[in-house]
């Protein structure tokens, strides 16, 4: 059942795993010193309130987030900016009604100095109005929603992942291209369903077969299944996150449907947190992201390198866009000297984004969203053996929103 | 279109009988026990999690269902004796949050156990694949074995309830429970033992669904409302009723999430369509449920004299 | 005594914004808000449930009906307080009236169930509204307008007014109960048949005390709405009427400050609980199991029963 309140675990992150505990009293005695040696200066930490969906159906992607983030905050010794880090971690149990309550206690109670690691875009657009009401930096690690992206766009905002059209958009012209004819659209009822499916119709002219919108957290697919064969188009383009995916192509496979019917999807839909948890029957699925493990640029295979070794797993892009938000956080703070409580400066200072991501180009657009690369990437056996995604080609290169032109902000 | 139509039945025919199962143990316990017994979703949960705990260990699907069986009966009749035993001379308010408490602990503990994150569980490998069963129209196996599952305890229990002497206990307890003791059954054994056979029917239940669905704290409880709908709609204490109303309500719900989009997408946009037809279909199936409850509260098919 | 007490504590009510202002602990009058919209809200059930003896499984409709009226005018552009919270309280009194007209001719379990039937249809009523966001809920641009200079935006002026209506409400139930139409009304709990026998309208007074308990839900409804700034159809699940028997039975069914008593230590214990574990509601289920079994109560009888026995 969904808990009543929200459940807090508070810790402050430096590691995890073992020696927790003595790198904790390390850096709590070193963050005195420094409290007590600049607080003549700005401030003496730098405080992240993150609240991700770290239960239910879309768990693993949450804790891959989380994951991303803490390697960061690691491999930087606990420090964002030079500044000890106090990082709370709470569970939305992808509800917005209690994604809201634990963001109220974090600018209210904990008075942090940003907020990040929300997954789903409706509890992003729930939490937004507190967030930005209480002049926080809300820096998303995946939610991207049109609505914060156009007219309603936030100097509060930004976002470390990709706008949610973005993506669709890359999988709409690959399928353009290759010249599929009939598409079925599958994706759930709700802000990001309907952006993944906008995306693809901006860039997908063709005949639409069927547009179906199932509830979101729906787990069994029989209905829509039935109505894919009854309509029978080359192809379905579906977005459904974590638990939802693994579902759905499980039960397309067992349907027999692989034969007449070609699945195109984004990188939510066949990530690392999918393929183990399929197997085989994702082998061949074509797939649109902004990120793959193998892409060539030394910070990602640095980052790959040294999650494999953490966490002993292959990082899905959700574990990036975690690891980029660290590292665009702890860059703005050194880049204000630690002075968090000079917004503008802040602002500056993201806008810029003086780190180097581990997906290589990438700018910020002035509606907060990131101008960016999308790849082709297909599911299939790698040297080792082991069923993963192999990046093919750039798809839509240096692409900015499409929101972007009606956002006031300069 | 045939085929289609042909799908969506199996769909609904699958569903209605998970339901069914559920349904069953559940209608027993409140027509003999008069319990209103909220923690019966908590015990399909546990047999899910039995399942996909020792088909993890094990890999046999087979020997992971006959496990969850025995564990979640055994389970239900440590909470029978402990517990619930208190509760069959206390008003319904009390059985309500007793039950409810029990749901919550339930879920703590399994949380405790299993973790947040949903625990996988995949169709055994042998029914994985689709079945022709028409030239042209595929079915997944392992939908056909849940309906013949669903079938085969159907028929198991028209033949215990109604042709054998336990049987004949459990009409007569539904039907008069203190004219039952004074005829001399056993009672406080027949309680345990029908409370051990729903916590049974829960597991299989937990079996056939968690490959489907997923295995996850709380997923009782959304199936469990279902669960209460069915057997008011059936009649408290009636297998036969629980049978058909939860074939009702499952095909109730499978036109509301297949058909009803279709017919509405003609005069609305396809996202609102789509979110319209279920809450539809199931704001109908509570309407059914109250127009029972309103005017033939004992259900369609009444257990009691 | 009780008075005393009652008077005592309200005092305490009033001083304590002001002590947290000082400490600079602005949160807790928030937290505190909250708790004094759920004990309105239990306070609302207590009397349906406690005093009248029917136990309906659907309140939290009520609630959520009074919320989503609150939100759906500011949607709309009405955000008078003055409009909207007498609004939300009739418009939840009137549904409840229609719910109660239906389910009030049932009896026992079948009430139970049928009360839980009409939440579930509203639930999903709500669900279906996708003009006021559906599942993913409804914001709310700013809290009520009161006027006369004062903000409810500040923490400390909403307490303020939820303090005083929440006393109000909670002043005229005492009146109610003790007027000859509670005095009935714990009549028909007591022996209903008797009660019909004598002459009385059994129906017509159970009626008038469900719609009267649901229009109140309505007002902590809109209080809620305006509290979180968010109504989303998850106020209306029947887990959430779950939790609100949960309040009134920790607090004691058919005590006048139940309501109050259980909405502030299930909301004191969830939020202090939490902080230290995830599985803070394996703790609930166990008190709530115990209390069930053994202290049947609640804890306004329990400190009753102390006050009493140490006399």
């Amino acid at each position: 059942m969904r808990r009543v309140g929200p459940c807090r675990l508070r810790y402050t992150v430096l590691i995890t795993g073992t020696g927790e505990e003595t790198m904790h009293r390390a850096i709590l005695a070193a963050g005195l010193a420094l409290a007590l040696a600049a607080s003549a200066e700005g401030a003496d930490q730098v405080k992240v309130g993150f609240i991700s969906t770290l239960s239910g159906p879309a768990a693993a992607i949450g804790i891959d987030i989380r994951d991303g983030f803490n390697l960061a905050l690691k491999l930087s010794g606990g420090k964002l900016g030079g500044l000890p880090a106090e990082v709370i971690v709470t569970d939305d149990q992808q509800n917005p009604d209690t994604g809201r309550q634990i963001v109220d206690k974090y600018v209210k109670r904990d008075h942090v100095d940003f907020v990040t690691g929300i997954v789903f875009s409706n509890v992003l657009l729930a939490v937004a109005p507190v967030v930005f009401d209480s002049k926080t930096f809300l820096i998303s690690t995946n939610a991207g929603p049109s609505l914060l992206a156009g007219e309603k766009c936030s100097p509060w905002f930004f976002s470390v992942a990709w706008q949610n059209d973005g993506t669709p958009e890359s999988a709409g012209k690959y399928t353009a291209d290759k010249g599929f004819k009939k598409i079925f659209l599958l994706s759930p009822n709700y802000p990001a369903g309907k952006d993944m499916v906008a995306g693809f119709k901006r860039y997908y002219k063709g005949v639409i077969a069927d547009e179906v919108y199932p509830r979101l957290g729906q787990l069994d697919y029989s209905a829509e299944l039935a109505q894919i064969r009854a309509a029978a188009p080359d192809a379905v383009f579906f977005f459904l996150p974590g638990g939802m995916g693994i579902n759905f192509i499980k039960q397309f496979s067992a349907a027999g449907l692989g034969k007449q019917v070609t699945l195109i999807t984004t990188a939510f839909s066949a990530d690392e947190d999918i393929i183990p948890a399929v197997g085989e029957p994702m082998l061949g699925i074509y797939n649109t992201g902004f990120w793959n493990h193998d892409l060539d640029n030394p910070e990602s295979r640095a980052f790959v390198a040294a999650f494999e070794k953490e966490y002993g797993r292959l990082p899905t892009g959700y574990a990036a866009q975690g690891y980029d938000a660290a590292r665009a956080i702890d860059a703005a703070a050194r880049e204000v000297k630690g002075k968090l409580d000079d917004s503008e400066a802040v602002r500056k200072a993201l806008r810029a984004n003086t780190f180097r991501s581990v997906r290589g180009p990438f700018k910020m657009n002035r509606n907060g969203f990131p101008i960016q690369n999308y790849y082709l990437r297909v599911v299939e056996r790698d040297a080792k053996g082991r069923i993963t995604n192999r990046t093919l080609s750039t798809v839509l290169k240096d692409h900015p929103d499409a929101y972007a032109e009606q956002c006031p902000l300069k | 279109m045939a085929t289609l139509i042909l799908e969506q039945t199996l769909n609904g025919l699958q569903f209605g009988l998970m339901l069914f199962l559920l349904a069953a143990g559940l209608t027993l316990v409140f027509g003999i026990m008069d319990l209103i017994n909220l923690a019966h979703g908590s015990l399909y949960m546990i047999g899910a999690y039995l399942v996909a705990a020792v088909v993890r260990a094990t890999g046999s699907f087979a020997l992971a269902v006959l496990v969850a069986i025995l564990g979640t009966a055994a389970i239900g009749i440590l909470l029978e004796v402990t517990v619930l035993r208190r509760l069959y001379t206390r008003d319904h308010l009390s059985q309500v949050l007793a039950t409810f408490a029990l749901l919550l602990i339930c879920n703590e503990v399994v949380r405790l156990v299993f973790g947040s994150q949903p625990v996988m569980l995949s169709m055994p490998n042998g029914l994985a694949g689709p079945v022709q069963l028409l030239p042209g129209f595929y079915y997944p196996a392992f939908r056909l074995a849940v309906i013949g599952v669903g079938l085969a305890v159907a028929v198991l229990l028209y033949l215990l309830v109604g042709r054998t002497r336990a049987g004949m206990w459990v009409r007569a307890g539904a039907s008069n429970r203190e004219m039952a003791a004074a005829m001399g059954i056993d009672v406080k054994l027949l309680f345990t033992a029908v409370f051990g056979v729903g916590a049974a029917l829960c597991a299989v239940a937990g079996a056939m669904l968690g490959p489907i669905l997923a295995v996850q704290v709380g997923m009782g409880e959304s199936i469990l409302i279902l669960a209460f709908v069915v057997i008011v709609i059936g009649g408290i204490g009636s297998i036969r009723g629980a049978l058909v109303g939860a074939l009702l309500v499952g095909m109730v719900d499978t036109v509301g999430r297949a058909f009803v989009p279709t017919l509405l997408r003609s005069f609305l946009s396809p996202a609102v369509a789509s979110g319209v037809g279920p809450a539809l279909a199931s704001i109908a199936i509570y309407v059914l449920m109250a127009a029972v409850l309103f005017w033939r509260p004992q259900g369609l098919f009444p257990a009691r004299a | 005594m009780r008075n005393r007490l009652a008077i005592g504590v309200l005092l305490l009510l009033i001083a304590f914004p002001l002590a947290a202002k000082h400490w600079d602990q602005l949160f807790y009058v928030s937290f505190a808000s909250r708790i004094l919209i759920y004990a309105l809200a239990a306070s609302s059930l207590n009397l349906i449930l406690g005093y009248g003896g029917m136990v309906s499984f659907g309140h939290a409709a009520f609630l959520g009906t009074g919320a989503y009226t609150v939100a759906i005018l500011m949607d709309e552009g009405v955000s008078s307080a003055w409009v909207s919270w007498p609004l939300a309280f009739f418009v939840s009194a009137l549904f409840a009236l229609v719910i109660g007209a239906v389910s009030l001719r049932t009896r026992g379990v079948y009430f139970i169930m049928i009360t839980l039937a009409f939440a579930q249809m509203a639930y999903y009523l709500f669900i279906s509204l996708r003009a006021y966001g559906g599942e993913d809920g409804l914001n709310l641009a700013t809290r009520s307008r009161v006027g006369f200079g004062l903000d409810l935006a500040s923490d400390l002026t909403f307490y303020y007014v939820v303090l005083a209506l929440a006393a109000a409400c909670l002043y005229l139930m005492q009146r109610l109960l003790n007027a000859r139409f509670g005095q009935v009304v714990q009549a028909i709990r007591d022996n209903e048949t008797r009660m019909e026998a004598i002459g009385f309208p059994t129906y017509r007074y159970k009626l008038i005390c469900f719609a009267l308990a649901g229009g109140a839900a309505g007002l902590a409804g809109a209080l809620l709405a305006n509290q979180n700034g968010f109504v989303s159809p998850n106020l209306l699940q029947w887990t959430q009427s779950g939790t609100l028997m949960i309040m009134v039975i920790l607090g004691g069914v058919g005590y006048l400050y139940g309501g109050v008593l259980g909405a502030v230590v299930f909301l004191v214990l969830e939020e202090a609980l939490s902080a230290y574990t995830v599985h803070w509601q394996l703790g609930l289920g166990l008190a709530l199991l115990a209390i069930v079994l053994y202290a049947r109560q609640g804890l306004a009888g329990l400190l009753a029963d102390a006050v009493a026995g140490r006399r």
